[in-house]
């Protein structure tokens, strides 16, 4: 497994700029706003904690028995008013809270897309993330691309569904998560309002590679990213260079699941390969998209991510070499 | 000793008892005691197995990267965790308690079906069994399996055999509805004996709280059960005979067994945690020498606590993407159960306050069930807000709250129970020594466990993953915990041989070691089969207090 360790620790090195995907970091009105009602929460039960606590320590320290002393203490049965105070006080404290609450649940469920948002459908796999973006005839896997203008704030707006089991796309910072479940659509709204790479990932238990499901929105300057969408609309260069590599892919069983624009390879079980080289990862964020990752992917995926849907292809390691020259000119 | 005699005959006769004969009375017993002390016995050894999958788990997130487990390995580890705790741990310890203690206090010969309780708890044994036997058969025909690995609550379709091949689902499945079964039986079984069986003078109102929870518990497992069992045999068809309720490939609804689940679920949980209640509820009192504080608010918050923990289960899906409306009102209804329970800590702190506490070992676990069960509570209203809700379900922050409350609650109010009353089964006291060494252990490894869980899920861990990345930043809280975990580890070696030890040398208990007021303490300890000499007549809620404190007795003030 040395294999494993070595790749991990170049993930490791290749993560080094992202953040922690903390909910206290928030960069938009959704998560701005689940702050907002958690520092309530967190005003509001800190009070009733430190009340019920300073109860407690003062039964403790002070109503203790003296040694030697063995009369029994007075015996008080119940108070009426004392009972009414902590049935009706707590109950006007949970009505306060549910409609500050509520209120937040109305604003962030939207049901319509913010004007001038990106619109972008995002499929749950077994273990990946498809982003499809639909208007542009795009698809892409494990990065999400949003174009911010300059001082402005990038709204996005997600269709949510899922491929095969119950997934769930959380980016903390962006906002809050919602479920992708097989035969439903769900929406979310997302909000980034500076540029920046946001890092999430799936939170509900999809199975063995549930842990390396993740997620990276690159949120960038406008210009950048219609560079990045120009090129993401190309079909696949065919350079005469690397037509070994690429007529090996054709051949073997990788067409049936991975899509290839501009090739016979269409399949949508797996990631769209078109641009793979413009990713900043392979395995859905499991390591950096290096050569010398890619090669041990292709080589047997099961090192690096054991139990993902991709077998190893039984490729001798020059035949890997000619299918990694040929997948390094998808850029 | 006019009563009965034990069944197998070798246990009056002179001389050591063999070992065949001893086995025998033990699996042919309809005794509640005996029934009782099985369950909480089993419960116990189950606490130790899934603790220790628990400490497999940590020992892999330790740290970044670690490759202690495959995934496969960690996510059955984290899947028979859970299962073994609810359905194999909290369910036992709770029932077997209840068999113990509701007869005898009530003053009753035994529960109204003896039979019915040796069959429930036979259920639940073997359904146990079946789960672990998953470990050697859930390979299959297919090659695939061992344990599950779908999770206690078994997302459809994670659990239809396109993703769960080979038999380990079906293992999960039977064990789970086999002992369902038999906990159901059980609980109609409580609720027969509470209802018609009540000694001479015990009106509902005078009955003991405990009495009184166990009580609106079975009627919850009644309420809760049925419809997992239903939620089991539709997935079952779905996997054996080519249904589909919950394939979402041909078109079944996968949101359909997250409600039934977790109409289940809700209550469950209530159903685990309301025992916890019931033992503080006795023990508090006493160690305060006081009378509790409110009786009938106690019986109304329980009840409230009943009706609205079956109207709750959506707020474990608040992801899912239902309506805003039906959202808020979901996150209403879990607000308002924070009432109830938090008129019950108000009741316990103030029956503490103007006592004069004895600091004994079950009042030390009581203690530190108030204090963490408080913050599981807290929590619980945070996560009862839809939109924090949104951000930390599925994530470690919840992994943090239940554990508050399941085991910084329940896991420390059994404590306080089998300290309290260990010596009424077996005749003999626990060591105090060794127990307030495990209280202050278990307190500091517990919290050092539990509490980072919180930091780490709202840094955006989810649950459930075997591995993470180093550039995270969630490495120290999950260090800690793992840190935490050793600590509980020599806190509950301590109690496995506190309990072993004191089982055969520790001192003499007497009656009344306690100086307690319900009806348990009046008999010998242990109990005789027959539980009492005479029947017991009651005038008041705390029997044992009018006849000791005859000039100033109870029922003058009820």
């Amino acid at each position: 497994m040395g294999i494993l360790g070595q790749v991990t620790a170049t993930a490791a090195l290749a993560h080094a700029a992202a953040p922690t995907p903390s909910m206290f970091d928030p960069v938009g009105t959704p998560a701005e706003t689940i702050l907002d009602i958690t520092w309530l929460l967190i005003g509001i039960c800190g009070a009733i904690g430190v009340v019920m606590f300073c109860l407690i320590a003062f039964a403790v320290l002070r109503c203790r028995r003296e040694p030697g002393d063995d009369r029994e203490p007075p015996q008080v049965y119940g108070s009426n008013p004392i009972e009414l105070a902590w049935t009706v006080i707590p109950l006007m404290i949970v009505l306060v809270l549910f409609m500050v609450s509520a209120r937040g649940v109305f604003e962030l469920e939207r049901t319509s897309p913010p004007e001038g948002a990106l619109e972008v459908t995002v499929t749950g796999h077994r273990w990946w993330w498809e982003f499809n973006y639909e208007d542009e005839g795009v698809v892409t896997a494990g990065e999400l691309h949003v174009p911010i203008d300059d001082g402005g704030v990038a709204d996005i707006y997600l269709t949510v569904k899922s491929a095969d089991v119950a997934h769930s796309f959380w980016m903390p910072q962006l906002g809050p998560k919602v479920d992708a479940i097989p035969n439903r659509v769900n929406h979310l709204w997302l909000q980034a309002n500076r540029p920046g790479t946001f890092v999430g990932q799936c939170a509900e238990y999809c199975g063995n590679q549930h842990a390396n499901m993740l997620i990276t929105v690159i949120v960038e300057p406008r210009a950048e990213y219609e560079a990045w969408l120009a090129n993401q609309k190309q079909n696949a260069v065919d350079d005469i260079k690397v037509r070994q590599g690429r007529d090996l892919f054709l051949r073997t069983a990788c067409i049936n699941c991975h899509t290839v624009r501009g090739t016979v390879a269409n399949g949508t079980f797996a990631p769209d390969l078109t641009h793979l080289m413009s990713r900043r990862e392979i395995g859905s964020g499991v390591v950096a998209n290096t050569p010398e990752n890619l090669r041990e992917w292709v080589f047997d995926p099961q090192n690096i991510k054991p139990g993902c849907e991709m077998p190893s292809m039984k490729l001798t390691r020059d035949e890997v070499d000619l299918v990694c020259a040929w997948l390094e000119t998808l850029k | 000793m006019t009563a009965l005699q034990p069944p197998a005959g070798p246990a009056s006769a002179s001389g050591p008892v063999p070992f065949l004969s001893r086995l025998h009375e033990w699996v042919t017993t309809v005794d509640h005691k005996k029934l009782g002390t099985m369950y909480v016995v089993t419960g116990i050894v189950y606490l130790i197995i899934a603790g220790l999958e628990a400490t497999m788990m940590r020992w892999q997130l330790a740290w970044p990267g670690q490759e202690v487990l495959t995934p496969e390995e960690f996510n059955r580890l984290f899947t028979m965790h859970g299962t073994t705790m609810v359905f194999f741990v909290g369910m036992p310890i709770l029932l077997g308690s209840a068999n113990v203690l509701i007869p005898l206090m009530i003053g009753a010969r035994d529960l109204a079906f003896p039979r019915l309780n040796a069959f429930g708890f036979w259920l639940f044994f073997f359904g146990s069994l079946l789960l672990y036997f998953s470990y050697f058969g859930g390979q299959g025909l297919y090659g695939m399996g061992s344990a599950p690995d779908v999770g206690w609550f078994a997302y459809a379709p994670l659990t239809e055999r396109t993703f769960s091949r080979g038999h380990s689902t079906d293992y999960w499945i039977l064990g789970i509805f086999v002992a369902g079964i038999g906990s159901t039986a059980t609980g109609i079984n409580f609720i027969a004996t509470i209802l018609g069986m009540r000694c001479r003078g015990m009106t509902l109102m005078k009955m003991p709280l405990l009495v009184w929870i166990m009580l609106v518990d079975s009627i919850l497992i009644v309420i809760a059960l049925p419809p997992l069992a239903a939620a089991q045999i539709m997935l079952l068809f779905d996997r054996m005979l080519g249904a589909h309720f919950f394939d979402a490939q041909a078109g079944g609804s996968a949101l359909l067994w997250q409600n039934l689940f977790w109409f289940f679920g809700h209550p469950e949980v209530y159903i685990l945690i309301l025992p916890g209640f019931a033992f503080v509820t006795e023990i508090i009192p006493v160690f305060s020498r006081k009378v509790i504080f409110g009786y009938p608010l106690m019986v109304a918050a329980t009840v409230a606590i009943g009706f609205i923990s079956v109207g709750v289960w959506v707020h474990h899906m608040f992801a899912v993407g239902l309506s805003p409306m039906l959202n808020a009102i979901f996150m209403g209804s879990t607000m308002l159960v924070g009432v109830p329970t938090g008129i019950k800590m108000f009741n316990w702190v103030g029956t503490m306050i103007g006592g004069k506490i004895r600091f004994d070992t079950p009042m030390l676990y009581s203690t530190g069930f108030l204090c963490q069960f408080l913050l599981g509570g807290l929590t619980g209203i945070f996560l009862a807000t839809v939109p924090f809700d949104w951000q930390v379900s599925d994530s470690y922050f919840v992994v943090g709250h239940f554990h508050y409350v399941l085991f910084g609650g329940l896991v420390f109010a059994i404590l306080a129970a089998v300290y309290y009353w260990f010596p009424k089964v077996t005749g003999r006291m626990m060591s105090e020594r060794m127990g307030k060494w495990q209280f202050w252990l278990l307190l500091i490894g517990f919290n050092l466990t539990f509490g980072p869980m919180h930091v780490s899920g709202m840094l955006g861990m989810p649950r459930r993953i075997y591995t993470y990345h180093l550039d995270r930043g969630w490495e120290l809280w999950n260090l800690l915990s793992s840190i935490g975990v050793l600590i509980q580890l020599v806190g509950f070696a301590l109690f496995a041989y506190n309990l072993l030890h004191s089982l055969f040398k520790g001192k003499e208990a007497g009656d009344d070691p306690w100086d307690a007021w319900t009806l348990e303490w009046s008999t010998t300890s242990p109990p005789p089969a027959h539980n009492f000499d005479e029947d017991p007549v009651v005038h008041s809620r705390r029997p044992l207090w009018d006849l000791k404190h005859p000039d100033d007795p109870d029922w003058k003030y009820e």
